[in-house]
C-alpha cells in the first residue's frame, strides 16, 4: 500500500491553497506539492489533490483508466471515501482517459436553489500551458486569460460553454498536469 | 486469518500500558523494519453505548485516541487505534499488529508479547476488583413480622 502525505495537516493545507488559487484565478497553472509516493495511474498532482479534498462525506467517481486496484486501495483508505458506480452520485469526479470522459452534463451539476451541491471534476491532462490557447474571461481574470490543455478532446470547450451557460447551475473542473493544477470553475467564458 | 483472533490480539495490544508495548518490542530479538503509511496522528471518537447493552443507542461521549497504520517489507499491513495520545503505543501496537499476522511468527509473539500483556491487564483488573470488593456494604432488610 502507499503512504499518505507525510504531514496530513499542513500539507493538505498548502494542496488547498494551490487549488484555492488556481479556482480564483482561472486559467493560471499553479505548482503543488504532491505524496511521496504516488500510484502509477495518476499523476503526483492529481494524487494531491485527491488526497486534499475528498474525504468520507464525498462520494468519488473514477473513470475507467482511473480505477486500478492501486488507487482505489490507495483512496479507499486514506481519504475513506465512498466509491460511486454511477457519474450523477458523485461528488468529485476522477477523470485520468480525458479523452473518453462523460460529457460535463452527466455530472451532478447541483439545483438552482443549491448550485453549491455540484460535482467538481479533477481531470487528469498531458499538459498546461498558461498564456496560450484558449480565451479565458470571466471572474478573477483581469482582462483576458489563456489556457492551452494538451490531452482534452475538443468537445470539452463546447460542453464548458454549456456548462457555463447553465450557471448557477453547473460543474466545476480541475485541471492537472505534471506541471501544477488549473481551474476552469461554471464561472469561466470559453472564446476561441 | 481467524479476524476473532485478530480482534483479540488488536485488543490487548490497545489495552497495554504504552510502556509495556515498548518494552515488549525491546525484548523482539530482530525488530523488523516497517514503514509508517499513516500516522501517528490524535484525534477524538465518539464512543456510543445501548442502555443495558440493548436498548437504544447513545453517545457516551468523545474521547481521545491515537491511531496508526505500518506496512512491513513483505506487505502486510498492520494497524492500531489505541486510547490517549500515545503515537509511540499506537506505532509498535500497529507494528505488532502486522507481525502476528504471518502465520510462522504468531506463536512465538503469542507467547511472548501477547500473554505477558494480558496476563498483567488482569491483573490490574483483578486488583481493582479486590479494592471495590473490599468496600462493598451488604443491604438486608429484617423481615419484621406484624403480629
Amino acid at each position: 500500500m502507499l503512504a499518505g502525505l507525510a504531514d496530513p495537516v499542513l500539507d493538505s493545507q498548502r494542496i488547498f491553497r494551490a487549488v484555492l488559487e488556481a479556482m480564483a484565478h482561472p486559467g493560471r497553472v499553479v505548482a503543488v506539492e504532491g505524496p511521496p509516493e504516488t500510484p502509477r495511474a495518476l499523476h503526483r498532482a492529481a494524487a494531491a489533490v485527491c488526497l486534499a479534498l475528498v474525504d468520507l462525506e464525498t462520494p468519488l467517481w473514477l473513470d475507467p483508466a482511473a480505477r486500478t486496484p492501486e488507487v482505489l486501495e490507495a483512496l479507499r483508505f486514506h481519504c475513506g471515501c465512498p466509491i460511486v458506480e454511477e457519474v450523477r452520485g458523485a461528488r468529485f469526479a476522477l477523470v485520468v482517459d480525458a479523452r473518453s470522459m462523460p460529457p460535463l452534463e452527466a455530472y451532478d451539476g447541483g439545483s438552482d436553489e443549491y448550485p453549491d451541491r455540484s460535482a467538481t471534476l479533477i481531470v487528469q491532462v498531458a499538459a498546461l500551458t498558461a498564456d496560450a490557447g484558449k480565451r479565458l474571461t470571466g471572474p478573477g481574470i483581469a482582462g483576458e486569460a489563456r489556457l492551452a490543455v494538451d490531452g482534452v478532446p475538443e468537445r470539452f470547450w463546447a460542453e464548458l460553454r454549456d456548462n457555463h451557460a447553465r450557471f448557477p447551475r453547473g460543474v466545476d473542473v480541475i485541471l492537472v498536469a505534471p506541471a501544477g493544477v488549473a481551474a476552469l470553475p461554471r464561472t469561466t467564458e470559453v472564446g476561441d | 486469518m481467524d479476524s476473532q483472533e485478530r480482534r483479540r490480539w488488536m485488543s490487548v495490544l490497545a489495552q497495554a500500558a504504552p510502556e509495556d508495548v515498548e518494552a515488549a518490542w525491546r525484548k523482539l530479538a530482530e525488530p523488523p523494519a516497517y514503514r509508517l503509511l499513516r500516522g501517528p496522528e490524535t484525534g477524538l471518537v465518539m464512543v456510543r453505548g445501548r442502555a443495558g447493552g440493548s436498548g437504544a443507542q447513545f453517545n457516551l461521549g468523545e474521547m481521545t485516541m491515537t491511531r496508526c497504520s505500518v506496512e512491513l517489507d513483505d506487505g502486510r499491513v498492520g494497524h492500531a487505534y489505541v486510547g490517549g495520545r500515545s503515537g509511540r503505543h499506537a506505532e509498535r501496537a500497529a507494528a505488532f499488529d502486522a507481525l502476528l499476522q504471518e502465520p510462522g511468527r504468531r506463536p512465538a509473539l503469542d507467547e511472548i508479547v501477547i500473554a505477558p500483556l494480558l496476563a498483567r491487564q488482569e491483573a490490574r483488573r483483578a486488583g481493582a476488583r479486590a479494592r471495590a470488593a473490599g468496600t462493598r456494604v451488604e443491604f438486608f432488610t429484617m423481615v419484621r413480622g406484624e403480629e
